[in-house]
């Protein structure tokens, strides 16, 4: 079992997380997002080469009731797509932090980093949004 | 208090199983204007899975009962709904849908007939109000009409060892009891019951009625019956899957007044030469015209789920032809499903249709009949 939110990842107010190594970013959703979600059954990502822009949609994830859009936390290059979700998207919600990992971004703007909460900041927003 | 007057309360409503769900761990939404579990922990699929090879067994308290008694409940039922309410025997119940005069579906509803003077019609949650205001304005004066809703408790179980789960905690021999036949006194658990072998899952299964004092009760026991046999509590969302597998419709999205029950399908459910009931002009001129308009069900051929709303369009064309009415993957027949209206001549099976899934095209081809049958 990992981590509910780990600590050496950085969160967004969409319920993404990336982890940061060097200029390259990697890119999943929340424990608290797949709750939300229930089973996914689906994951729509960009294709390798493409760029995306810090908060802007860059896939979808369909689960059996609903569909939701993705938001990039960080801007750049997307230099690997998690496959392997494609035939066996129950990853995201078995290990959204390890297995279900969605794409590796080569950060064009690392400085954007800062704009993203650690994980005792994210959960006090998850506590502050429940109110 | 139950509002019976025009327009919901604004405040949700909770069944008196809402605990129950609580300590289940279900995550609870607001389904029009009802809290209630859409999963338990283990998600949707797993609970499909569960109905499908054993037992499912589901909270319905929200759904409404309709007493209908006295020497012209039978007359004033007829006048109500399409199906043929006089040929119905005592112990049995019928599938059919209440009209408008034009035609358009008021609502759809299960008749039980309890004794030749006692009707009970089951009606869907989000129209409880609408349907008694509409029966009681077209028939209230020809016999006694109540609104049991608020003292009946529902359970559904639903699942091929649904009859071996169920028999583990009935003295009630279960094996007597048909498809569409209903017992009236019973027990469970030692609870007082009515029990139907009816259901919204496409498997057999039984609907149990009680008090709904002792509901939380009944719930223990069934669902303790079905973890007997490797079933679980299910919640809405699976309620969903499996009925949509099944090609059942889902009012206020397949069905709704603006659409007949020739258009969606359900020309079966309309007896044209049963008793004078309110819409069978407007149904036998539209039979004798033919519908414009059908409600098809769809499988996914390309990568997409196709949702409630989603736009229909004409393959070749690209021209919009009609509306996502029903959509959802479908666990047990491994395909993604949809239903909507599309013009009659691209209702035919093997028409390839394009859903317009968020701005992405996926093709769709129309198939006929429900996605899902169960073996034997």
């Amino acid at each position: 079992m990992s981590a509910q939110y780990p600590n050496d990842l950085v969160y967004t107010k969409d319920h993404e997380w990336a982890r940061i190594d060097g200029r390259v970013a990697t890119v999943g959703v929340t424990r608290f997002a797949v709750d939300q979600l229930g089973d996914v059954t689906q994951v729509d990502l960009p294709k390798e080469g493409e760029a995306i822009k810090q908060g802007e949609i860059f896939g979808s994830v369909e689960s059996v009731k609903a569909v939701s859009d993705l938001f990039a936390p960080l801007s750049g290059k997307v230099v690997k797509v998690n496959s392997p979700l494609a035939e066996s998207p129950e990853y995201v919600n078995e290990e959204p932090y390890d297995e279900g990992w969605m794409i590796q971004i080569e950060l064009s703007q690392p400085e954007e980093v800062k704009d993203l909460m650690d994980a005792e900041a994210y959960q006090e927003f998850l506590k502050e949004s429940a109110e | 208090m139950n509002p019976e007057g025009e327009g919901a309360s604004i405040e949700p409503r909770v069944t008196p199983l809402y605990d129950a769900h609580r300590e289940l761990g279900a995550k609870i939404i607001d389904f029009g204007g009802w809290l209630m579990p859409v999963q338990y922990p283990t998600g949707i699929i797993v609970e499909h899975r569960a109905t499908r090879t054993a037992v499912g067994v589901f909270d319905v308290c929200h759904m409404g009962e309709v007493h209908f008694r006295g020497e012209r409940a039978i007359e004033a039922v007829q006048r109500l709904v399409t199906g043929d309410v006089a040929r119905l025997a005592t112990g049995r119940a019928l599938y059919t849908v209440a009209c408008l005069p034009e035609g358009g579906i008021v609502d759809d509803l299960i008749v039980y007939k309890l004794a030749s003077d006692h009707l009970l019609i089951v009606v869907n949650a989000s129209n409880i109000a609408k349907d008694l205001a509409w029966f009681r304005q077209n028939v209230g004066a020809w016999c006694d009409i109540w609104n049991a809703s608020d003292e009946t408790g529902l359970i559904a179980f639903q699942g091929p060892r649904a009859e071996a789960a169920l028999q583990t905690v009935t003295p009630t021999p279960l094996g007597n009891l048909k498809s569409h036949e209903i017992l009236d006194a019973a027990t469970v658990g030692g609870v007082p019951v009515s029990i139907a072998r009816t259901g919204y899952t496409a498997e057999d299964g039984f609907e149990v009625f009680c008090h709904s004092d002792d509901v939380r009760r009944l719930w223990d026991t069934l669902v303790a019956a079905a973890a007997g046999v490797g079933g679980k509590p299910a919640g809405l969302g699976a309620r969903d899957t499996l009925r949509l597998e099944g090609r059942l419709s889902l009012y206020g999205n397949d069905l709704t007044e603006e659409t007949t029950p020739l258009e969606a399908g359900l020309g079966w459910v309309v007896k044209l030469d049963a008793g004078d009931f309110i819409g069978k002009a407007a149904l036998l001129r539209q039979r004798e015209t033919g519908v414009l308009r059908k409600l098809a069900g769809f499988v996914m051929l390309g990568r997409g789920i196709a949702r409630h709303g989603y736009a229909i369009l004409d393959a070749p064309s690209g021209t919009r032809v009609g509306e996502v009415t029903s959509g959802a993957p479908g666990p047990t027949v491994g395909k993604n499903l949809g239903m909507g209206y599309v013009p009659t001549r691209l209702a035919e099976a093997g028409t390839r249709l394009t859903i317009d899934c968020r701005g992405k095209p996926v093709e769709a081809q129309v198939v006929k009949g429900p996605f899902y049958k169960r073996p034997h």
